[in-house]
C-alpha cells in the first residue's frame, strides 16, 4: 500500500445576491414604550444566523446594544416583503433595508429627546449604553427609556423606521450577455493537501488552507461557522456526493443516508482560516455575502491536489475512489494519457506536469 | 479563533463600530440547546391530518387512468386530490419574475416526466392509513422513451420531455441558450500558444437539511389559512400558492423563519399548495413532510452540469481567450434552472480579466427530477471546471499555480465578460493570504500585484 | 389500534401512559407528550436527529417502539435542564459556536452526555466514535467536537472541586 501526497490550490468570487429579477427586501422598525426596538421582517434564518447579525446592523446604526433589539420573523400578516434567504443576499439586502428603517427610527429618537433635554437634536447622540447625551457634555442625557415613554405618552411620536434596499432588475442583453446581475463580489482562495490510498483509490483531505475576502466580518465567530461548515460542504461536493451515482444513469439513487455519503466527525481535515476585509460601498457596513461561496473553493482544490498527488485528473463529480483508481491504472497503462477527457493540445511534457 | 490579515486595505475601513464587528453570541443558541427552538413542525393541532403522495415509477409515461376508489375505502383514508382538483395546475415557481411559460402540474395528470413526480395526494388521520391509501391507488401507465443525457435531449429525434416548451431547452429570448460575447475568441485563439479544450461534469448534489421539507397548513378564523413552513421564502411561497389555488392573496399567511437547513433546498414550492388546497376542502389542519426518500430522490437537487472550457494561453501566462459551453441538467420542469443558467452564463470566465470571452450556457430538459437552487446555484460547479482547467493551464506553461493566478486576476476597473466593470476586486490578495497561510512561496513580482494596481 | 400501557420514567420523572402498539417513542414523545426537544430527521435511523438515551445508552427513538420503554429510565434533551442550570454541554455548545440551524443540536448534546457519563475523559477519537451516528450539515463538526471536549474537562474540573 502506497500513500502519496499532493496540494492543490484554487482561487474564486462569488456574487452577492442575484437581481434577474429585481432583489428588494424590506424591515420595519418600532420602539416599544420602554425604549426595546422590534425589527419586523419576513425574512428566514436557515440557521446562518440571520436574526443574530440583523440585531448587531439595527443596533450598530441606532447606537444602542444588539440586547435591545428584537427581531421579530418571519409571518406575512407582520413582516413587509422579502424576497427570501438565497443568492447569498441575506445579510446584504436586510441589512441595508434595516440601516434604512433605523435611520429614520434615530431620528425620531433624538427629535424627541431633544425637545425633553431642550436642546438642538443635531447636538445629540447615543452612548451605546442605552443613553441619549448632548455631545461635549455627557452629563446632559436622558435614559432612551425615558425618550420612548414621553414619545408615546407626552408627544404622541412614534419612535419607528421603514426600510428598503431595492437592486433594480437587470434585463441582459440577448445577443452579448451585457447585464448586472448582482452587487458586489466576495473572494476566496484555498489551498489543499491531500493524501491518495493508491491501492484502494480513497482520498483522505489532510488540511484545507483558506483566505476569505468578505467586505466586513459583522460577527466574526459566525462568519468562521459559515467558513469551515461550507468548506467541509466542498469537500463533502468533491469526493462524496450525489443522489445519482452513475449520472447520466438514473439507477442506484440513494434514500438514505447510509447511501447517501458525507464526511463524518472523522473525516475532517485540519481547517485554517484567514478573513481579509475589503469594505463593499453598496454593503451594510461593507459587508459581502459569504454564504454560499466558502463550499466552492475547497472542490477544485482537492481536485488538483490528487493531481499532483498521483497524476490523475478526474474531471468529474464526485471524485470517487473507482474513480481515481481508474485513473491509476489507466496511467499505468498509458502514461502519456494522464486525463480521462480528449485534449486538443499536447505540448505538454511530462515535466511541465510537475511544478 | 479567526485571523485576520489586518495588512491588506487597511484604509478602506472605518474604526469606531461597537456593535458590528464584534463576536455576539447568537441570539437563537439557548433554544438550540436546550430544545425549545420552534421549527415548523414543533406544534400541536387536533384533528390533523397526514397528506401523502402517489408518485409516479416511470421517467416518462402517459396516464392512462387513475383509479382512487379503493384507496377511499381504506380506513381512515378521508379524501384524494388529483388535478382536477387543482385550480390553476400548471405554473412556473418564477412566473412571478416573469419567466415564462408555466410548464409544471401541481399534480401530474396526462403524463409524468420523471420517477417520482406527484400524482394524487392521499389525506388520512395517520401516516399509515395516509401510506396504505397511496398503496392502494391504481394509475395505469403507458410507458414512454425518455432522455437523461442532456446533449442527446438537443439532438433532432430526442423524445420530447415537456410539451409546454415544445422543445428540450428553455429559450433566452429567441435564443436557444443563455449567451455572452465579448471581444472575439477565434481571434485570442489564433495569438495564442497553446489551445486545450476539456470538459467537466457533475452529478446531481442533495441539499440533505436534516430536517426535510414540509408544511402544516391550518384553516382559520375569517375563511383565511395560516401555513406553517420552513420555507426559504415566505412570499414566494405565498404567492404561488395564490396563484395556484385561484385564491385571494390575503386569505393566505406564512409563518416560517425558524428553518433545521436549507441550502437552497427550500426554495421550491412544492409542498405548501397542495397543503393549502388540502386544508381549504377538508376544513382541517394538513400537514405534509417530505420522507428522507423523497427529500433525496424527489426534492430537486443541484443540477448535474456538463461544461466544455476551451481556452488559449500564451507562453508568458496570459490567458488570451475563454469559450465555454455549458449545459445545466434541468430535469424534467424549469424550477429556477432557467436562472441559473443566466447566473452560471454571468460567472464565466471566472475571477480574471481575459479580453475575448464566448459563453453559451444551456439550459436542458431531461427525464430526471427537476434540479433547482442549491448553495452556490450556477456558480459551483463552474468553479470546479475553471479552477481545475487554470490548474491544467498553470503546468502546460510551466507557472506556478498561484502566479497563474494572480497574474490573470481582475483588477479594479478591468472589463467583465458581461460588460460590467470590476470594483472591489480582492482575488490577488485571497491568493497571496493562501499562499502565506499554505506556506507555498510566490515570487516577489506576483507578491507585490494587487487588486488596485495590475503591477505592484 | 390497540392501546398499551406504558409505565416509565421520563426525565427523572415517574410517567404513565397508553400509546398505541407499534408506535415509536419518538411519536410517544413529540406527538402525546409534546416534547419537541426531539427532533425527526428522517424516520429511518439514519440521522440521529431523534437520539435520546434510554438507561444510560444513546438510542434511536424513531427506532425505538415506545411500549418497550416499559420500566426503563429515558432521558430527552428537556431533562438536562431539570434544575433550571445549563448542561456543561449546552454551555460549550454555546460558547463554542457549535451549533447553526439547531435542528441536529438535541440529538448531538444527548450522543455526546451518554459519553461523558461512561467516559468522563475521552479522547478526541472517542467523541468522534460517540458522534458518527449524528449528521450535521451546518457545521463541519469541528465546533462541536471541540465542545464536547470543553464540556468533558469542565466537568471534571467541577468533580474534582466537588
Amino acid at each position: 500500500m502506497t500513500k502519496k501526497r499532493g496540494r492543490g490550490m484554487a482561487s474564486v468570487n462569488y456574487p452577492t445576491g442575484m437581481n434577474l429579477g429585481g432583489d428588494p427586501s424590506q424591515a420595519l422598525i418600532h420602539a416599544t414604550t420602554t425604549g426595546s426596538f422590534i425589527v419586523t421582517l419576513s425574512s428566514v434564518d436557515l440557521g446562518q444566523g440571520l436574526k443574530t447579525v440583523m440585531a448587531q446592523i439595527c443596533a450598530e446604526t441606532l447606537g444602542v446594544s444588539t440586547e435591545n433589539v428584537i427581531i421579530d420573523t418571519a409571518d406575512t400578516d407582520t413582516g413587509p416583503h422579502c424576497m427570501g434567504t438565497f443568492a447569498s443576499r441575506g445579510t446584504h439586502r436586510i441589512g441595508n433595508a434595516i440601516i434604512m428603517a433605523a435611520k429614520e427610527a434615530k431620528s425620531v429618537l433624538l427629535e424627541v429627546a431633544a425637545e425633553e433635554l431642550e436642546v438642538d437634536a443635531g447636538d445629540l447622540e447615543t452612548d451605546g449604553a442605552g443613553n441619549i447625551r448632548v455631545k461635549g457634555s455627557p452629563q446632559k442625557s436622558i435614559a432612551i427609556l425615558n425618550v420612548a415613554l414621553a414619545a408615546h405618552f407626552k408627544h404622541g411620536r412614534t419612535i419607528s423606521g421603514r426600510g428598503i434596499f431595492l437592486q433594480p432588475r437587470s434585463y441582459p442583453e440577448p445577443e452579448t450577455g451585457k447585464m448586472t446581475p448582482a452587487t458586489c463580489y466576495a473572494h476566496a482562495c484555498t489551498v489543499a493537501e491531500v493524501e491518495v490510498d493508491t491501492e484502494t483509490g480513497e482520498v483522505q483531505v489532510l488540511s484545507l488552507k483558506s483566505a476569505y475576502e468578505v467586505g466586513r466580518a459583522l460577527n466574526p465567530r459566525m462568519v468562521e461557522q459559515q467558513i469551515i461548515g461550507g468548506a467541509w460542504m466542498g469537500l463533502s461536493h468533491a469526493l462524496y456526493e450525489t443522489t445519482e451515482p452513475y449520472y447520466p444513469n438514473r439507477a442506484h439513487g440513494p434514500t438514505d443516508f447510509n447511501q447517501y455519503l458525507m464526511p463524518g466527525p472523522g473525516d475532517l481535515p485540519e481547517f485554517s482560516n484567514v478573513i481579509i476585509e475589503r469594505p463593499a460601498g453598496d454593503g451594510p457596513f461593507g459587508a459581502k455575502g459569504v454564504g454560499e461561496m466558502t463550499a466552492n473553493s475547497p472542490i477544485p482544490a482537492i481536485a488538483n491536489a490528487i493531481f499532483d498527488a498521483v497524476g490523475v485528473r478526474v474531471d468529474s463529480l464526485p471524485i470517487t475512489p473507482e474513480k481515481v483508481l481508474r485513473g491509476i491504472q489507466a496511467l499505468a497503462h498509458d502514461p502519456e494519457k494522464w486525463t480521462p477527457v480528449f485534449r486538443k493540445d499536447h505540448a505538454q511534457t511530462e515535466d511541465a506536469a510537475r511544478h | 479563533m479567526i485571523e485576520y490579515r489586518k495588512d491588506y486595505f487597511s484604509d478602506a475601513r472605518t474604526d469606531g463600530l461597537t456593535e458590528v464587528g464584534v463576536t455576539r453570541q447568537r441570539s437563537d443558541v439557548l433554544g438550540h440547546v436546550t430544545g425549545k427552538t420552534q421549527y415548523y413542525a414543533d406544534r400541536h393541532f387536533a384533528g390533523l391530518l397526514h397528506l401523502k403522495m402517489v408518485r409516479s415509477p416511470h421517467h416518462h409515461a402517459r396516464i392512462k387512468s387513475i383509479d382512487v376508489s379503493r384507496a377511499l375505502k381504506v380506513p381512515g383514508v378521508v379524501r384524494v386530490l388529483t388535478a382536477k382538483d387543482v385550480p390553476q395546475n400548471i405554473y412556473t415557481i418564477l412566473c412571478l419574475i416573469q419567466v415564462e411559460p408555466n410548464d409544471e402540474p401541481v399534480l401530474a395528470f396526462d403524463k409524468v416526466r420523471f420517477k417520482g413526480e406527484q400524482i394524487v395526494a392521499v389525506l388520512a388521520e395517520s401516516e399509515q392509513a395516509a401510506l396504505a391509501g397511496v398503496a392502494k391507488v391504481k394509475v395505469v401507465y403507458e410507458e414512454l422513451p425518455a432522455v437523461f443525457d442532456v446533449e442527446e435531449a438537443l439532438k433532432p429525434g430526442a423524445p420530447l420531455v415537456n410539451e409546454y416548451h415544445g422543445r428540450n431547452w428553455f429559450t433566452y429570448e429567441g435564443h436557444h441558450c443563455r449567451r455572452v460575447r465579448f471581444g472575439n475568441v477565434d481571434e485570442g485563439f489564433a495569438a495564442a500558444d497553446h489551445v486545450i479544450e476539456e470538459m467537466y461534469q457533475s452529478s446531481p448534489i442533495e441539499h440533505a437539511p436534516t430536517e426535510t421539507t414540509g408544511c402544516i397548513v391550518v384553516p382559520d378564523q375569517n375563511e383565511r389559512y395560516t401555513c406553517y413552513s420552513n420555507t426559504q421564502a415566505l412570499y414566494f411561497t405565498l404567492d404561488n400558492s395564490a396563484l395556484i389555488l385561484n385564491s385571494p392573496f390575503h386569505k393566505l399567511r406564512l409563518v416560517g423563519g425558524t428553518v433545521g437547513g436549507g441550502f437552497g433546498g427550500k426554495v421550491d414550492v412544492i409542498t405548501e399548495p397542495i397543503a393549502f388546497l388540502a386544508a381549504m376542502l377538508t376544513r382541517r389542519p394538513v400537514k405534509y413532510e417530505y420522507s428522507r426518500a423523497e427529500e433525496m430522490q424527489v426534492s430537486s437537487p443541484r443540477a448535474a452540469e456538463r461544461i466544455y472550457i476551451k481556452d488559449g494561453v500564451a507562453k508568458d501566462g496570459r490567458i488570451l481567450a475563454r469559450q465555454v459551453r455549458l449545459y445545466v441538467d434541468a430535469g424534467a420542469y424549469s424550477r429556477h434552472s432557467p436562472y441559473g443558467t443566466t447566473k452560471a452564463a454571468a460567472h464565466m470566465p471566472g475571477p480574471y480579466t481575459i479580453p475575448n470571452v464566448w459563453v453559451d450556457c444551456h439550459c436542458v430538459y431531461t427525464n430526471r427530477t427537476p434540479s433547482s437552487a442549491m448553495r452556490g446555484f450556477g456558480v459551483t460547479i463552474g468553479d470546479f471546471a475553471l479552477e481545475v482547467q487554470m490548474d491544467k493551464l498553470a503546468r502546460l506553461i510551466g507557472m506556478d499555480p498561484m502566479e497563474f493566478r494572480i497574474l490573470n486576476a481582475y483588477r479594479d476597473g478591468d472589463m467583465k465578460a458581461h460588460q460590467k466593470e470590476v470594483d472591489g476586486a480582492a482575488l490577488v490578495e485571497c491568493v497571496q493570504a493562501a499562499s502565506d497561510l499554505a506556506n507555498w512561496p510566490i515570487a516577489g513580482r506576483y507578491r507585490a500585484m494587487s487588486s488596485q494596481k495590475r503591477e505592484g | 389500534m390497540t392501546k398499551v400501557p406504558v409505565q416509565f420514567t421520563l426525565n427523572g420523572r415517574e410517567q404513565n401512559e397508553f400509546v398505541d402498539s407499534g408506535s415509536t417513542l419518538l411519536a410517544a414523545l413529540r406527538d402525546k407528550l409534546g416534547l419537541y426537544g426531539t427532533k425527526a430527521g428522517c424516520h429511518q435511523g439514519t440521522c440521529g436527529a431523534c437520539t435520546v438515551i434510554i438507561d444510560g445508552s444513546p438510542q434511536l427513538s424513531c427506532l425505538t417502539l415506545a411500549e418497550r420503554c416499559a420500566g426503563k429510565s429515558v432521558t430527552t434533551l428537556e431533562g438536562l435542564t431539570g434544575n433550571g442550570a445549563l448542561h456543561p454541554l449546552q454551555q460549550a455548545f454555546m460558547e463554542g459556536f457549535a451549533a447553526q440551524c439547531g435542528f441536529c443540536t438535541p440529538g448531538m448534546i444527548l450522543a455526546a452526555k451518554s459519553l461523558l457519563d461512561r467516559n468522563p475523559s475521552p479522547s478526541r477519537d472517542d467523541v468522534i466514535d460517540a458522534i458518527s451516528g449524528n449528521i450535521c450539515r451546518c457545521t463541519g463538526y469541528d465546533p462541536i467536537i471541540n465542545a464536547i471536549l470543553t464540556a468533558a474537562e469542565q466537568l471534571r474540573g467541577a468533580r474534582k472541586s466537588a
